[in-house]
């Protein structure tokens, strides 16, 4: 038999001290990055237009922003290889005007000819309304999976616990979001809605294996019960983590431009969803359940 | 016949299911792109298969707003909103595009998709004309011709903004009338104006045909029509009331023509004259045979895919993720063995019902729903990791064999449950986003948690319990 664990005994209800204040750290960082660098709210949400196109031959960026400047287009321009995507967020009114003086300007950079391989228009109106369903979208699951893990649970302390791991998953994937400056466009929700499923299934079978152990060892002080559940599902904590963490990593490292932000997002999401199981929600219980006692 | 016989026969007969549900897929998918198209040109789509979304096969996706501002008091949101629905779903089907899925969204609001097209700007205006035709006696009045010489006198437009003559014309125009733009001539000729009665006898709502026709002489392009019944009395009754009048044929509010009322006009049909050209002639035909908008549509989003794109990200995507299941799967079956073979054949099936799933439902596979499936892939190899360590948990206390494999399960049960639900939460709520690459996730992920626990739990102890009937000794995990 192969094992990547043999039998652990990490205290990690000791521990928790650290953890508190490395995820306290975390939150910090992130608290200023989003009031000082804030967010990069993409398209979606904003309202604007992209224009993306494919030069026959390489091309400078910087020939690129002095075409935008004397066709005085105020856009944000990326590249990658040979495509560049040209943006200008904001509202607009009507649909094609800008993507034409896009192009019109475009037609200022010599030497190379380009074809549009991509264009987005958001009216001002869908991107309110897409930002209003994104963050309901995001409301709503988290309610409905506090509700869900107390009936389960029937213990809205255990609930409530994982729910505060979930949010601190998401929270520091949006703080890594922020630091990169990568954008938050409507497939990133989605990504933050997995990550919130995913941190909460971890905690959750963890949470399963506590009620378990409660049932066998009803002696047993929470401490030492909460170090059990953790240690004896640690090899499983790491199998599925690796599973999932080797696919999205795959997925960022070859996916493509499209799908890459997701999987960035992903990437740290899987590693805080067990972090915050294993430092975080458990401990978070302890702490708190101890204090209800006393 | 044994529990287990039923087991075993209903994940046959599940497999069975799915390939032939899989069958149409397969085959369309393996033609060439010509193939296709031409199939789809004459409506020999196959109806159960997986569908590609824009973002993958290239294509544009249109958001319209009908703007109710400009909507008959008397006429209900929802009437309208089913009309402009049922009217652009004809214009798009003249113009040839193979199968455009049309919706509504929210109060207001029509989601267009037109795969394979990324040069839009014809089917904009396709959609996005009105094409209310009307027919309307011009006013000769000499107020009417006094209103006219005034806006003859002006620099500028004589409207404003929202279509509303300018206030020092407003008060010169007779008595329930209107004033309208005629439609440009040539070059350099100024602008004309009608003003034209309010009511209106008759409109194109009465029309049954619309087509091109081409002068003989000229060949310049006009547009015959022909009307319904109750059209082609009410016309005949009308013209034979204002024989010695001017007729204006008005299209979106522009006056094409005024030709005058020499007889009444029997046999229900007439012709379009002006300055069309072939394209905006061919193109007014289809409006006009596909009926009026009920009121303008605004585009308030618009997505375009070219071709080259989605090609690339259907590669980049699935080869990445085809690069990433196969490594999990030789994972599994490095560190668990036998338990790993088994878990990776109930991940494989997974795959095939989950494919055979969203052709049946007919669902649009996107981006991000190759995302969606590879969670729920992971998911269901999660499942299988926390049976397979409850397992081992169970052989360390040196358990027989038949025992290992029910406790392992009933143990890990609860939280596969759990942990499937949760997820499955989490995913519900993106269904409200319309259309589009988000909904796309919600389908798959919800598909596949579903058959992943199916697969992970049914199938592979169906396999443990055809497998303990031999009476093995050693479990190899």
């Amino acid at each position: 038999m192969i094992r990547i664990l043999h039998k652990t005994n990490i205290n990690f209800i000791k521990l928790r001290h650290v953890f508190f204040a490395i995820s306290g750290t975390v939150v910090l960082i992130g608290i200023v990055s989003l009031s000082v660098k804030g967010i990069n709210l993409g398209l979606d949400f904003t309202g604007g237009t992209l224009v993306q196109v494919k030069f026959d031959k390489p091309v400078n960026i910087g020939a690129l922003r002095a075409a935008m400047d004397s066709g005085k287009v105020e856009a944000a321009i990326q590249s990658s290889g040979d495509s560049f995507a040209i943006k200008v967020k904001g509202t607009q009114e009507n649909v094609n005007e800008t993507a034409n003086k896009i192009l019109a300007a475009l037609k200022g950079v010599q030497g190379a000819s380009f074809i549009e391989e991509k264009r987005d228009y958001v009216g001002p109106v869908v991107g309110r309304d897409l930002a209003k369903k994104a963050l309901f979208a995001i409301i709503l699951s988290m309610f409905g999976i506090i509700v869900y893990v107390a009936f389960r649970f029937s213990n809205p302390v255990w609930g409530t616990a994982g729910v505060i791991g979930l949010l601190h998953d998401v929270f520091v994937a949006l703080t890594a979001m922020s630091l990169t400056n990568r954008e938050i466009d409507l497939v990133i929700v989605a990504a933050f809605l997995t990550i919130a499923g995913y941190s909460i299934n971890d905690t959750i079978v963890i949470f399963d294996r506590m009620r378990e152990n409660m049932r066998n060892f009803p002696k047993l002080p929470l401490g030492d019960l909460i170090n059990r559940s953790v240690n004896e599902c640690l090899s499983r904590t790491i199998i599925t983590t690796a599973t999932v963490f080797i696919t999205v990593l795959v997925l960022f490292l070859f996916g493509g431009a499209a799908i890459n932000n997701f999987a960035f997002a992903m990437l740290i999401g899987t590693v805080t969803g067990v972090y915050s199981t294993v430092a975080l929600c458990t401990p978070m219980v302890y702490q708190w359940e101890k204090k209800g006692r006393r | 016949m044994t529990k287990l016989h039923w087991k075993i026969g209903t994940v046959l007969g599940l497999l069975i299911l799915s390939i032939w549900l899989l069958y149409p897929t397969v085959e369309w998918y393996t033609k060439t792109p010509d193939e296709r198209a031409k199939l789809e040109a004459v409506r020999m789509r196959p109806e159960r298969i997986l569908n590609l979304g824009l973002d993958l096969r290239g294509g544009t996706h249109l958001l319209l707003e009908l703007d109710v501002s400009k909507l008959e008091k008397k006429e209900k949101l929802n009437d309208a909103m089913a009309r402009a629905i049922e009217i652009i779903r004809n214009r798009v089907d003249q113009y040839g595009v193979g199968e455009t899925p049309i919706s509504r969204q929210g109060d207001r609001w029509i989601s267009v998709d037109l795969p394979g097209i990324s040069n839009t700007e014809e089917a904009e205006n396709l959609i996005g004309k009105t094409a209310l035709l009307e027919f309307r006696l011009v006013n000769t009045s000499d107020e009417a011709q006094a209103a006219l010489s005034k806006v003859d006198a002006m620099d500028g437009s004589p409207f404003n903004k929202d279509g509303s003559p300018v206030p020092e014309i407003a008060k010169l125009m007779p008595k329930g009338t209107i004033l309208c733009k005629a439609s440009a001539g040539q070059d350099g000729e100024r602008t004309r104006y009608y003003v034209l009665d309010a009511t209106v006898p008759v409109t194109g709502a009465y029309l049954e045909g619309a087509r091109v026709e081409t002068d003989r002489q000229f060949g310049t392009p006009s547009i015959g029509f022909t009307f319904n019944k109750e059209g082609g009395r009410r016309f005949e009754q009308f013209t034979g009331a204002s024989v010695g009048k001017y007729l204006a044929i008005v299209l979106d509010g522009v006056v094409h023509s005024a030709p005058v009322i020499k007889t009444r006009i029997s046999g229900g049909s007439g012709v379009i004259e002006g300055s069309f050209t072939m394209e905006e002639a061919r193109d007014l035909a289809i409006v006009l045979r596909a009926g009026s908008l009920p009121a303008p549509v605004n585009i308030i989003e618009k997505r375009v895919v070219g071709p080259g794109l989605g090609e690339d990200s259907i590669h980049k995507g699935l080869m990445s993720s085809l690069a990433g299941f196969l490594l999990v799967v030789l994972f599994m079956a490095i560190y668990y063995k036998g338990g790993g073979l088994i878990a990776d054949l109930a991940l494989g099936l997974n795959f095939v019902f989950l494919i055979a799933a969203m052709g049946y439902f007919n669902a649009t596979l996107t981006l991000p729903g190759i995302a969606g499936m590879i969670l729920s892939l992971a998911m269901a190899i999660d499942a299988n990791v926390l049976i397979l360590e409850r397992m081992r948990e169970e052989m360390a206390l040196s358990k027989p064999v038949a025992m290992i494999i029910p406790t392992g399960y009933d143990k890990a049960w609860s939280a596969i449950l759990d942990s499937n639900v949760t997820t499955w939460i989490a995913a519900v709520f993106l269904f409200q986003f319309g259309s589009g690459p988000v909904k796309g996730f919600a389908v798959t992920l919800t598909i596949g948690l579903l058959i992943g626990m199916f697969t992970s739990v049914f199938v592979t102890r169906a396999i443990y319990e055809f497998w303990l009937t031999s009476n093995p000794k050693e479990l190899s995990i």
